[in-house]
């Protein structure tokens, strides 16, 4: 090799030297930040899907430049004070311009029984209560960009709050369905929700690390896997399926009951919503 | 769940309906389930039907997802080509030292009879499940060739004496 050669390949050694110093001090801060936030995100022993998640993609979600959820965020703003309905009334028409003010904490608390219904309520159901009774407008689809936005936009309001649902007096015959449900083997594989998120967190399951299941005050989330937000029913069908039984529609009671055991199940840690996970 | 499985005791399990008149209204390809014996709680010693298992197709079934996707849960030295293999259940390298084919073929056909509470399919079994989906209503996840084949695979699963910890 020539002289020159070897210069130019001392300062290619060199750059790349320091672009792989840049990139360790890089890493090195991205990983002491997410170390404090998994701080906030463990409660009792108690840790959210977070701490089971890759860095790069904890990342996404700790910056709101980078969060593609916050996109479903800035669109419930928007329906937040869109007049819908023949009663001619938005949302803030009734709770106010400043949704931070009067909606902050309510996600924390759903589901909720209804008393007229006698029925366990979640948020998007609230929401869409709230559509039809008052605004005399049309109940949002389940998964329709607008449902899923104004649900990502209420779960926001409460970001940081700790998770809060009521499992006790009238609820808990709703409470043990759903805690049922969670430990029912399902399918032709015969597995229940337990088998994975009680028995074997932290271990692989072929590459996919398994979580606690702590998906309460994750969702709605976007996953990346499906390129958007995602409502915590639409999981529980996925996961139905991936174990070959048959799923519930999104809303039906089994899941209500069923999301209100895993928002128990996530008492105490900070709502995260919009979550990223894989 | 002792008594449950006692009930089995040297009794035949027929695992499903077997073939011959299927129930009113249940029509579909149930009939492909075999019936077995369980022995001791802890064997199958006939192979499934009578089959001959041939290792080279049951290693392909062992690794396939949607077939036994085995490695989803276990460790398997001898193949490590495929990469990510399970956390779940116990590393399988040296099985074949440590567990006979009569073994294996019930951990395989309904691994609940050892062990109630275990995270495995029932891998030849389609009778008191929940809510299976249409697709796979009334069918095993493997049938029993299939069962056989990954038995005669899993027989070649031995660690070389040096080598074992």
């Amino acid at each position: 090799m020539t002289r020159k050669g070897n210069k130019s390949m001392g300062a290619m050694g060199g750059l790349a030297a320091l672009a792989g110093a840049a990139g360790l001090l890089l890493s090195g801060l991205l990983i002491a930040n997410q170390a404090a936030a998994k701080s906030k995100y463990e409660v009792d022993g108690r840790k959210s899907g977070y701490h089971y998640s890759n860095p790069e993609t904890n990342e996404m979600q700790d910056d709101d430049f980078l969060n593609p959820g916050m996109l479903w965020v800035q669109r419930g703003i928007a329906l937040w004070s869109k007049v819908d309905g023949a009663a001619g009334k938005s949302c803030a028409s009734c709770h106010g311009d400043d949704a931070r003010k009067t909606m902050r904490g309510v996600f924390t608390v759903y589901p909720k029984l209804n008393k007229k219904t006698g029925k366990l309520e979640n948020i998007e159901q609230r929401i869409n209560r709230c559509r039809v009774e008052n605004m005399k407008a049309k109940p949002w689809k389940w998964e329709s960009g607008e449902l899923l936005s104004m649900t990502t936009f209420i779960g926001f309001l409460s970001r940081g709050l700790p998770m809060n649902v009521k499992v006790d007096g009238e609820v808990k015959p709703f409470f043990e369905k759903g805690k049922a449900e969670y430990f029912k083997r399902r399918g032709q594989l015969d597995m229940a929700c337990k088998h994975c998120h009680i028995d074997n967190p932290g271990k692989r399951i072929r590459a996919d690390l398994l979580s606690e299941g702590r998906a309460g005050q994750a969702f709605p989330l976007y996953r990346l896997k499906w390129q958007k937000i995602g409502s915590l029913h639409r999981r529980f069908r996925g996961c139905n399926k991936q174990v070959r039984a048959k799923p519930y529609k999104p809303g039906a009671e089994e899941y209500v009951n069923l999301e209100l055991y895993v928002k128990w199940r996530s008492r105490g840690l900070p709502v995260e919503v919009p979550a990223v996970r894989r | 769940m002792k008594s449950i499985a006692k009930l089995a005791l040297g009794g035949v399990i027929a695992a499903g309906l077997v073939a011959g008149p299927t129930l009113a209204g249940d029509n579909m390809k149930t009939a492909k389930l075999a019936s077995y014996k369980v022995v001791d709680d802890i064997a199958i010693p006939e192979p499934l039907a009578g089959k001959k298992g041939d290792p080279a197709r049951g290693e392909k079934l062992f690794v396939a997802r949607k077939k036994g996707n085995c490695l989803a849960c276990h460790k398997v030295e001898q193949l490590k080509q495929h990469l990510f293999h399970g956390e779940i259940g116990p590393e399988l390298s040296d099985v074949a030292s440590n567990m006979t084919p009569a073994e294996m073929r019930l951990r395989l056909v309904d691994p609940k009879i050892v062990n109630p509470e275990t995270i495995m399919p029932s891998f030849h079994k389609v009778k008191g499940l929940h809510r299976v989906m249409k697709k796979f209503k009334g069918k095993p996840v493997l049938s029993a060739q299939e069962i056989e084949d990954i038995i005669a695979f899993v027989q070649t699963l031995k660690m070389p004496k040096q080598a074992k910890k």
